[in-house]
This record gives structure tokens, sequence and C-alpha cells, in this order.
């Protein structure tokens, strides 16, 4: 773990500020009493004893000043935490720093949560939010507590508390929704999905669903909400917001089974508690459903997919309905959950007024967050990366990958570090089932591997394809080993298992540290 | 020889990849030359008592655990006692153990009823019980661990005259005070072990399998003996992960 704590370190160097010298902590000191006063009637932030505001702004600049320290003496040191740790120590001196450096975001905050896919999400958003001219400040690494958003717009902002970008993009994990949107006032809150992930951190998804709604109660008629039309839950939650709400979905569907899957979570009705209908369900629980009792169904996307072609591990070209008209988009991240991320990023576009161009341009040129999807050449073999986090994200993956229907080498990597979630049950959700005879070789690492090797074997996989192997190193070497000339070994880790991976390769000199990207 | 598993609630009681325990069993039987047919038992679906072999009953959510319990008031319970006094097999895992006790109180006044199959009955706790966990079992006469994977916060409590599963060697188990782990009551059998339970300890899917067997065909009914190598192999791992933590005393295991 030394080597994804080093590279976790070096993370919140966001790309918004790739070589910035930390230097400018002595350059930008400033006499505090008189500029503090100067930037105030500057910004015109606010009346109310000057006495008052100027005890405020004083705690905000010593809170910025500790947290840039921390920022730089653990990046310097190699210390890791640089993520979140330096959020944390400005949060101690001064609980409002947050609110008060997004408050002057010129163009608000946009804050994305859902299971899966936040990420993928934002990054896309960011990627349209600059071809639109917007400057966006981001939590790019992923550090998606309250913390971690602290410490990002910490990084990019002066001394004074001036964010160096004009509009806050924020994913957050799902119990921090609450908190963030009370200190971020958000413009945009785009929810894409609710999954069972990590049962032991968050409890149960209908507790969850319960925090969202509360939240997003509180959010004024100016917001907007951008919700997936087709997961029941989030669905539902545009009926608890005054604000105006912005659904997105697929229309198309021949991608869709008739039968729920196993893993699917929330099959009943979230009003009268009876079983939804499912014309059809493109993934878990995410379809078109209505409730045969209640009525309650799914709402009419305002965006949605009209028509879709997915292409194995390679992308999707969408056919998009707009509310501005059609729009035809082409996707390089592969897979059904990478098509709803691609709506939930071009709703937001929409939510935000951003012209129909930019909204092309920017996902037709994005490519994948680190380690989600990517391919890395290994001498003259491929290595092929997917995170795999619950039961509905590793079925997405694996239906994806054999979409083309060929037998694979398999490298899959099971932790349950607490950021894996420790409680692995979820294996036996997973339809492994869909493996047998499509599998040459499946090799087996991590905390968890023998739990793996154990629900293989029940799923029927052939137990003369699999091996353990403890060692990760050598684990990747034996997939390698089993892997073909020219041929490609797909490694499916859980996160912590990623980042392990991911900084065994950067060790070797296969992949690059992963602010560069 | 066949056997017919009963999975009641399979939509609504399947949190904690509850399905893995009907794949074990499922596939134990028909790796021992055994037909299977497994019968999903919803809300509303009435059971045919003298038809289970084997009863299986997961955990759920609040608002699932609920409807169960009203279900299980007015559309199952008697039927899985009767199948139980006449020697079924049946496995209730954390929400579905608790909903087989007396009741299980939720809140300052809020009460699920049970079926008091067991002589048990569960109060909400204020922490949370999750984390690994080591059990030791002697009742098929021979002294066997089982390990498992626990995530609760109703904490139960038995009445005098019904056995525990085991005994806990680490977790916390029943409510993490008396040190005993779930229940017994002839072939039922209750616990707060998921992680899937059975795949992870194949000797109890065997007792389970051979006990419905021996009711269905006779006491000579015998099991053939199936590989359990990648499970035993899990099964250390657990109990290794949790010695090299230091919470097991070496004496222990």
């Amino acid at each position: 773990m030394e080597l994804s704590r080093s590279s976790g370190c070096v993370a919140q160097e966001s790309s918004e500020s790739p070589s910035r010298p930390n230097t400018h902590v002595m350059v930008y000191l400033p006499p505090i009493g008189t500029h503090i006063a100067a930037w105030n009637s500057k910004t015109g932030l606010l009346p109310g004893s000057a006495g008052a505001l100027r005890v405020s702004s004083v705690r905000l600049v010593a809170a910025i000043i500790a947290g840039k320290l921390v920022a730089f003496v653990s990046r310097h040191l190699n210390l890791g935490g640089g993520t979140t740790f330096p959020g944390q120590v400005t949060r101690r001196i001064d609980p409002r720093a947050l609110e008060k450096m997004t408050a002057r975001l010129e163009q608000g905050c946009i804050i994305v949560t859902g299971t899966n896919g936040k990420t993928t999400t934002t990054r896309m958003i960011s990627n349209i939010l600059r071809h639109a001219g917007f400057k966006p400040v981001h939590n790019r690494s992923g550090a998606n507590l309250i913390t971690g958003v602290t410490s990002a717009i910490l990084n990019s902002s002066s001394l004074l508390g001036q964010p160096r970008g004009d509009v806050g993009l924020f994913e957050v994990d799902e119990a921090n929704l609450p908190r963030t949107l009370a200190e971020t006032h958000p413009k945009v809150v785009v929810i894409n999905n609710l999954f069972r992930d990590q049962l032991d951190r968050y409890g149960e998804i209908d507790y969850v669903a319960g925090l969202w709604r509360g939240a997003l109660q509180t959010l004024p008629p100016s917001a907007c909400v951008v919700l997936n039309a087709d997961d029941p839950l989030v669905a539902s939650l545009g009926k608890s917001t005054r604000a105006r709400v912005l659904y997105f979905g697929i229309e198309d569907e021949r991608y869709g089974n008739q039968i729920l899957e196993h893993a699917a979570d929330s099959k009943s009705c979230v009003n009268c508690g009876a079983r939804y209908v499912y014309d059809v369900a493109f993934y878990g629980h995410v379809g078109k459903y209505a409730c045969p009792v209640c009525g309650e169904k799914r709402p009419l996307p305002n965006l949605y997919a009209a028509h879709l072609m997915l292409a194995s591990t390679s992308g999707s070209e969408l056919s998009l309905s707009t509310p501005d008209g059609p729009l035809e988009v082409k996707v390089s991240l592969p897979g059904l959950y990478n098509v709803y991320n691609t709506l939930a990023a071009a709703a937001t576009g929409f939510a935000l007024d951003i012209p129909v161009v930019a909204i092309k341009q920017g996902v037709d040129t994005f490519s994948a967050a680190f380690g989600r999807i990517e391919r890395v050449a290994i001498g003259d073999k491929m290595v092929f990366l997917a995170l795999v986090k619950n039961p509905v994200g590793f079925n997405e993956v694996l239906r994806t990958l054999f979409l083309d229907g060929l037998p694979k080498n398999l490298l899959i990597l099971i932790n349950d570090n607490i950021a894996d979630g420790t409680d692995i049950s979820w294996l036996w959700d997973v339809d492994f089932e869909a493996l047998q005879g499509k599998v040459n070789s499946v090799v087996i690492s991590g905390t968890r591997a023998e739990d793996m090797a154990v629900r293989l074997k029940y799923a029927l996989v052939d137990t003369a394809a699999i091996s353990l192997e403890t060692d990760l190193d050598k684990a990747l070497q034996a997939g390698l080993t089993n892997v073909g000339e020219g041929g490609t070994l797909y490694v499916l880790p859980t996160y912590t298992a990623m980042l392990e991976i991911r900084a065994l390769m950067q060790k070797m000199g296969y992949v690059g540290k992963f602010w560069q990207d | 020889m066949k056997l017919r598993i009963c999975h009641l609630y399979p939509d609504l009681m399947n949190i904690y990849g509850d399905r893995g325990n009907i794949i074990a069993l499922s596939r134990r039987a028909q790796w021992a030359g055994i037909e299977v047919e497994v019968v999903n038992v919803p809300l509303g679906a009435s059971l045919d008592a003298s038809a289970c072999d084997i009863i299986f009953i997961g955990g759920g959510q609040d608002k699932e655990q609920a409807l169960i319990a009203k279900d299980l008031q007015e559309v199952k319970g008697k039927a899985i006692i009767e199948a139980v006094q006449e020697g079924a097999a049946l496995l209730a895992v954390c929400g579905g153990y608790q909903l087989l006790g007396k009741y299980f109180k939720t809140g300052a006044d809020a009460v699920l009823p049970g079926i008091g199959l067991f002589d048990a009955w569960t109060v909400a706790g204020s922490k949370r019980c999750i984390g690994d966990v080591l059990v030791e079992c002697d009742f098929t006469g021979e002294r066997h661990t089982l390990v498992g994977f626990e995530n609760h916060s109703g904490k139960t409590y038995l009445g005098e005259s019904l056995k525990p599963l085991g005994k806990v060697l680490h977790g916390f188990g029943n409510n993490a005070e008396d040190g005993r782990e779930g229940a017994i009551y002839k072939n039922a059998f209750g616990t707060y072990l998921h992680g899937s339970i059975l795949p992870k300890n194949p000797w109890f899917t065997d007792h389970l399998i051979r006990v419905a067997l021996q009711r269905r065909y006779g006491d000579q009914a015998s099991l053939a003996r199936v590989d359990t190598s990648f499970e035993d192999r899990a099964h250390q791992a657990v109990i290794a992960r949790i010695r090299n933590r230091g919470k097991l005393d070496t004496g222990a295991i």
C-alpha cells in the first residue's frame, strides 16, 4: 500500500494547476488588515458589521494558510492524504471555509452524486464546461468527502480565498450530499443512480434515498436538479424539491431485458411498496417501470438517447433528443452505464444553458477517468483495466467485455478494505454464471481472493482455469503469461486493488502518475 | 433422490448476497448426484409444508421487513412451523432470523411480530455490529467452525431452552453480550452470519442437505462426499485474517 499512498498524495495536484510553485505562499502573504478590507469592497461581499466581516475573513485566511501549508508539506514529504488532510485542517480552523470560498465562484457550484459513475460523469461535465469557456474548480482526484471538496477548492484558491476558476464542480459521496448542499448552495445537483454499495458504510439504500430527499428539499426554485428518470428511487426525488427538475433516460429499448437482473435493488414502488412492472430493464433496476397498483411511473425524460449503438469495449454512438433538438455524440467509453454517465453530463450542460456545440465537443473529446477504464500496453500485450465495485457495476463490466462473444483471460482483484467495502457478500449478487465456458484463464488476487475463487467455482467456471496468487506482482505476471502474443489481459480490480495495480504498473513504467492524465 | 428448496421472499429478502446460500445448497446437492428444485415463494404465495425439504429466508431492509412480518403472520407462518415440526431443514439469516423469533422491537413503540418458531426475541440496538465472525459449533456431534460476516444492529436474546448455533470466538453474535450466535430448533437454524454463510462452510451446507435427505428418504440416506478444496481455503483464510489481526487467542482453535 505504500505506493498507492504516495500516489494518493500527489493526486490533489489537479490539472487546473499542474505545476504551480508553492512559493506563492510567500508572494501572496498580505498585510492582512488592508488587503482584506480592499478585497471586501471590490467583490461587494457584504454588509453587516465591518468588524465581524474582518474577523470572519481573517479566520478564513488563517484557515487557508494552514491548509496550504499542510498540502505543501504532505506533497513534498510524500506523506499521503494530500487530497483530504488540507481540507480537514482548513475546516478545523474555519468550519465555514468551504461555504465562504464557494460563495465567490461567479457561476456557482455543480454537485454530482450517485452510486456508480460519479467520477466519470463529473469529468465529462468538466470537459463540457471547458469547451463552453468556463474554468471549473473540480475535485478531480475523486476525493469526495466534505474534506476532499474543501481541499480541492483550497488548492485552487488564493490565500484570500478567491478561487482561480468560475464554477465549482464537485462529485460527492452519497452520504455527504446534505452537508455539501448546505455549504455550497449549488446551482445544479446531478444524481445518476442509487445502487447497493458498501452497505456496511451507508446502511440501506432507502436510508440514502431519505438523506437525498431531505437535502433536495432545501434547494431554492432557482436551482436545477438533474435526475435519472430510469432509476425509480432517483426519479422519485424530483417530487421532493422546489428546484427545477431535468430528467434524462434511455428510450431506445434494444439493449434492455424483459426481466430484472438479480442485482436489482429498488424493485418496489416508492409510494405503495408494490412491485414495479418493467416494460424493459437496462441494467440493475434501471429501466422503464410503472407501478401497477398506485400508478407511480417513470417520468418522461427531457433529454434521452433515442438511438444507441454499443460497440464492445471501444465505446458507443448515441442519438440524443434534447430540449434544443437532436444531437449526435460518440462516447469513447464502453457499456450502457457510460451511456447514462454521458446523458447525465449532457443534461447538466442543458441545465446550465451551455450551447449544444460545446456539449457535443465535451462528450466527443472525452477520455476515461483514470483506472475506471484504461488500456495499457505492456510489451506486445494489452492490459484492459476496468474498476468493479458493486454487483450492478460488475455485471455491466462483464456484459460489456463479452459483447464480442470471445473467450478471455482475466485477472480479478478483490480487496475488502474500507474504501472497497468490508463486506464482500455482494460477490454472490454478481452474475458470474455468465462466464461459464467463456474464460481461458482467471488469475485471482487481493485480500478476498479465496472468496472470489469459491464464487467462480459455484458459478460453474472450470476450476482448472482458476488460479490464486497472493502476491500482486506475481498475479499480474501469471495473467500476462496466460495471454498469447498480441492478446489482452482483462484486469478487474475493486477500488483499492485498482490503486495497487496501477501503482505496480507505474513502478514498472507502463502508466503515468494519475495526476498527469 | 430429489430435494425441493423453498426460497422465501427471494426478491425482497436478499440484501447480503443471500442468493449465495441457495447457490451453495443447489450446487453441492447436484454435485452429490441429487436432483434439486428451487421454488421461489414470494410475498402473498402460500407454502406447502409437506413439500418443503429445505426452507431458506434471507435478510432485508426495514421497509421490506415490515411487509414480510405481515406476510409471515397472515400467509406463511403456520406452514413454516409445521414443516419444521415435521423435520424440514431451515436456514434463516439476519432479518429472516429475527422474524422467526417471537418479536422484533424496532423502536420505542414499534414492534414487528414474529412467528415464534424460535423462542427468541430481538430489540433494536444503538450500535451496528459489523465484521468477520468466527463461531464454534458442536451440534453435529463433532466440533466445527463457522466463518461469516455480520452486519446488524438488532440484538437477539434466546429463551432458556433454546440452543444457540454456537459460541462466538470472534465477532459479536446474537447480541454482543452473551457470547452466543444464532439459534437451533430441531433442524431449523437461525444466524446473523452472511458472507454468504454456506459457500465458505461446506460442512454446514452438507449438514442441511443431509438432514433434509434423511427426513425424505429415511435415516440410511447418505450424502456422497463432494470436494471442498476452494471452500476450505476460503474458510481458513477468514480464520487466518482474524488471527493475524491478533484478535484470536492462539489456543482458541
